[in-house]
């Protein structure tokens, strides 16, 4: 029963870095790749029906590790407190610069809220990557569970490390690779050319970065890691040839690949304590009681394939490719 | 100031500032429903502009909305470990179904909705902007569920091992008296501030706007009404609670009341002053008005703060259990008089607006209001988060009402330099975002509103004609 909760919580995790991926990384490019007014709005036109639905898998996944690992849900926030508080702060810069942007018509406001989407969506897409580096390899975990430290030194220290750097560097490459293919997909004309462009060359970039990961960290991971630069390289080869579908796809299982590897690094154990491996926090140890559990499960699987599918409904409502080029 | 003090208040700004869009939220997405509702049967111009108008400031509002309420979701691991590790399981299932449940339809049916105005037929487009209103409905009941398990657990015994919180009966939880009592009355208050707000917004486009024709018409009186049935059903419903309320935390309704002495035929005060050279406040009384309030009796007994100090310190151990007693006092006090100020205006404006008549200020009320109109949509969003304040603070010393002490819930290693950091970091960027959507607002509230069906895209072959708004 844990180890099948577990099983959704990083499912969650998955899909909201799967999906948010490619809205920080359109989020980021809207501005490069749009060099006017119009299609910059065109850009962003392409995630404004989603974005939110995407999001809410944050709050699933959140959700369901408060539910059903409430000590993991305890550490990992406290421990990280103000990283994710920054976190969370860009996410509201995103969300609402995605939402404002076209409900006033002046080109000084639209730009305001373009470089606010940009400056957040890739402070948001690194912090987020820096918190999964340093929670793979773990926190400073008394016995009790806590992060133990003073000042702010004690939540922002983890920040300045290579894990995190590492982390933060790959969610920045990752979210905007998605980007840079998604938009190959959902948009034509100018926009959809300059996306082709500067796919192949993010995704280069990445399969150069997680294959020096790969040597660097050895073993297992290290397998999983040339798995990701692979697919890296699938996806520079699908946007170099058009294959916009396929590079898109690439992308995001590189992204998943990824995410998963982070969530189930050490199994059984969730979060690692990096002063005893005593403290460290289980599966098991976090788990909350079989009842609450039963009540997610029955929650989840009444409500969950509904929710797949109405989203499903929605992409495909707007399925359609957003035109960049001027209608006559 | 303390990691738990720090911890205190910004848990009270952050909570307070999700819910100013809340109520905005929850009724508007019900407005715009109704709004289409009544365009899609009457094909009237005038409700299809106005649908428009109002789901632009919903879009807005329900923006901040999610954003601050993520943070909201964070909150209890940030800085509340220790009471997120006890009442996990408790409160996890119940933000886990609240997510699944409500949160997804709200926020991929209002894009729908939104980008779907000239791609879905007008009867599915119209479905797409109630199941929104429904989801809000949903989620505002799941989480108030959860507070009402703080302020009269239920459902949950204590795991003498761990000394935590076990869930027993999630029914229980959800069937609260409490939340039964608290989602009618929250409800309504949030249709007073939703509707304030179109009444304000009506009123403004007659006298500013070129909008002598139809729409501001429709906006006041939609709004008038429903401020006034939400008045009505706020203190019918305000009654009810209280009655709860004094049933399962006695003292909360004593402070309210600043009731020291147990008393029979207890009056109501309506308003005190500490006058100067004397022992006790001077008070404007009701008499035996708070008796009946409490218990529907007006000779029955009200029990007062000493007595149940001295009965909780026996059942609990020594301690001070008492609230904050001016805060209870005149929070309660100004929750209910700013909602029955924003009530009888809304009175005022359908008789001076009645059988189609209009709206010249012929003497000097009508210039008043005018002039103060920007306070109408203030008072229901200040009476609500008046009554928060209240419900809060005078649960205190507790969380968990019996159970758990707030003392007790904070994260246990967080420093005052980290919090001071995260506090100034939420001021500073939910300052900005409270004057950027006030200044939307005021953009929208002024602008001429689009039709709401578009004509659909021309060629339907390859690309889509942008929509205007992106
Ligand atoms: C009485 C109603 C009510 C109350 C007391 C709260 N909320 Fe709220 N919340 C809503 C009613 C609501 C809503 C009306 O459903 C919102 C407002 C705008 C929106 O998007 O949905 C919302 C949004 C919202 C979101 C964003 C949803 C999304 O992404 O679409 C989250 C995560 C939360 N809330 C979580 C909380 C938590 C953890 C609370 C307790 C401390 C809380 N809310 C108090
Ligand atoms: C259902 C959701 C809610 C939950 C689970 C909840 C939980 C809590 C918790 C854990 C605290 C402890 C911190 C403290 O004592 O300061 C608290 C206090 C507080 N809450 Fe709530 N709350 C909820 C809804 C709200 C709402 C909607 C508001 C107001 C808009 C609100 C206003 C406050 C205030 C002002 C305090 C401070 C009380 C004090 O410190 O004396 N709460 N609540
Ligand atoms: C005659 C009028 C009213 C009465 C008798 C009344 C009564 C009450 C009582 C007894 C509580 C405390 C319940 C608790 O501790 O959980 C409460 C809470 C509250 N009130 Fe009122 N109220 C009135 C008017 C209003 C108005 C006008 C609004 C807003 C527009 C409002 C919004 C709230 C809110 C948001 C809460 C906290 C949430 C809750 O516990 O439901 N109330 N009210």
């Amino acid at each position: 029963m844990e180890i099948l909760w577990f099983g959704l919580a990083v499912l969650c995790w998955v899909l909201f870095f799967a999906l948010e991926g490619f809205d920080f990384g359109v989020g980021m490019l809207a501005g490069v790749l749009g060099r006017d007014d119009h299609e910059r709005g065109a850009a962003i036109r392409t995630v404004g029906p989603v974005w939110d639905g995407n999001e809410v898998w944050l709050v699933a996944a959140i959700g369901v590790t408060f539910a059903a690992f409430p000590d993991w849900y305890a550490a990992l926030l406290s421990g990280l407190y103000l990283p994710l508080v920054l976190a969370l702060l860009t996410l509201a810069a995103r969300g609402v610069a995605i939402e404002f942007r076209g409900k006033v018509d002046t080109p000084a406001w639209r730009r305001r809220c373009e470089r606010t989407l940009a400056v957040s969506s890739f402070l948001t897409a690194g912090l987020f990557g820096a918190v999964v580096g340093v929670a793979t390899t773990g926190l400073a975990l008394d016995p009790a569970g806590a992060v133990v430290g003073n000042g702010l030194e004690r939540t922002l220290g983890p920040l300045v490390s290579w894990p995190a750097a590492t982390g933060a560097v790959l969610g920045v490459l990752a979210a905007l690779l998605q980007g840079a293919t998604f938009l190959g997909l959902r948009t034509t004309g100018p926009v959809r050319e300059r996306a082709r462009r500067v796919a192949v060359a993010t995704a280069a970039l990445a399969a150069v970065v997680v294959g020096i990961v790969a040597l660097l960290v050895g073993g297992l991971p290290a397998l999983t890691a040339g798995v990701v630069a692979l697919l890296a390289v699938v996806t520079a080869l699908a946007a170099a040839g058009r294959h916009e579908g396929a590079a898109f796809a690439a992308a995001t299982l590189g992204v998943v690949g990824a995410v998963v590897a982070a969530f189930t690094a050490h199994v059984p154990v969730v979060l690692p304590s990096t002063l005893d491996p005593a403290s460290s926090l289980t599966i098991a140890g976090a788990a909350a009681s079989p009842y609450a559990l039963t009540v997610i499960t029955v929650g989840a699987v009444l409500i969950l394939p509904g929710v797949v599918a109405y989203q499903a409904f929605s992409y495909w409502v707007f399925r359609r490719r957003v035109a960049s080029e001027r209608v006559a | 100031m303390t990691a738990l003090e720090l911890s205190r208040l910004q848990f009270a700004v952050v909570t307070v500032y999700h819910y100013l869009f809340v109520p905005l939220s929850i009724s508007l997405s019900a407005l715009t429903a109704g709004l289409q509702t009544a365009f899609w049967r009457t094909g009237d111009d005038r409700y299809g502009r106005a649908t428009m108008l109002v789901g632009k400031l919903l879009m807005a509002t329900f923006a901040v909305g999610v954003v601050t309420g993520l943070v909201q979701e964070f909150q209890f691991g940030l800085s509340w470990s220790a009471f997120a590790q006890y009442y996990g399981d408790v409160f996890g299932p119940t933000l886990a179904i609240e997510g699944m449940l409500a949160f997804f339809l709200e926020a991929t049916f209002l894009g729908l909705w939104w980008f779907g105005r000239d791609r879905l037929r007008p009867g599915l487009h119209l479905a797409t902007i109630w199941v929104v209103a429904i989801g809000t409905l949903i989620s505002a009941y799941v989480i108030l569920a959860a507070n009402a398990f703080m302020q009269h657990p239920v459902g949950a015994a204590i795991d003498p091992g761990t000394g935590r919180a076990v869930l027993g009966s999630f029914t229980a939880l959800l069937t609260n008296p409490v939340v039964v009592a608290s989602f009618p009355h929250t409800i309504a208050g949030a249709f007073m501030a939703g509707g304030a707000l179109l009444l304000a917004i009506g009123l403004w486009r007659r006298r500013a706007t070129a909008d002598h024709g139809p729409t501001w018409r429709v906006l006041a009186r939609v709004g008038a009404w429903t401020t006034l049935v939400g008045g009505a059903a706020v203190s019918l419903t305000g009654d009810v609670l209280g009655k709860v309320m004094t049933e399962v935390q006695p003292m909360k309704m004593a402070a309210a009341e600043a009731l020291y002495e147990t008393t029979s035929h207890a009056p109501f005060s309506l308003f005190a002053v500490q006058l100067p050279g004397q022992d006790a406040p001077w008070s404007l009384d009701v008499p035996w008005l708070l008796s009946f309030l409490a218990t529907g009796d007006p000779t029955a007994t009200v029990q007062g703060i000493d007595d149940l100090q001295a009965q909780y310190a026996a059942q609990f151990g020594p301690g001070d259990y008492t609230p904050w007693i001016p805060v209870a006092y005149w929070t309660f006090r100004l929750m209910i008089g700013l909602g029955v100020v924003a009530t009888a205006v809304a009175a005022y404006v359908l008789w001076r607006t009645r059988k189609g008549r209009d709206f010249e200020p012929a003497w000097f009320a009508d210039r008043w209001l005018l002039r103060f109109l920007w306070v109408l949509p203030v008072l229901p969003t200040a009476a609500a988060t008046f009554g928060w304040l209240f419900t809060e603070t005078a649960r205190q010393p507790w969380l968990v009402f019996g159970l758990f002490q707030t003392r007790d819930g904070v994260s246990p290693t967080l420093t005052p330099v980290e919090l001071i950091a995260s506090l100034a970091g939420f001021a500073l960027v939910y300052g900005v975002l409270a004057v950027v959507w006030a200044r939307l607002v005021l953009h929208v509230s002024r602008a001429e509103p689009a039709p709401l069906h578009p004509a659909p895209a021309a060629d339907d072959t390859a690309a889509s004609v942008l929509e205007p708004s992106y």
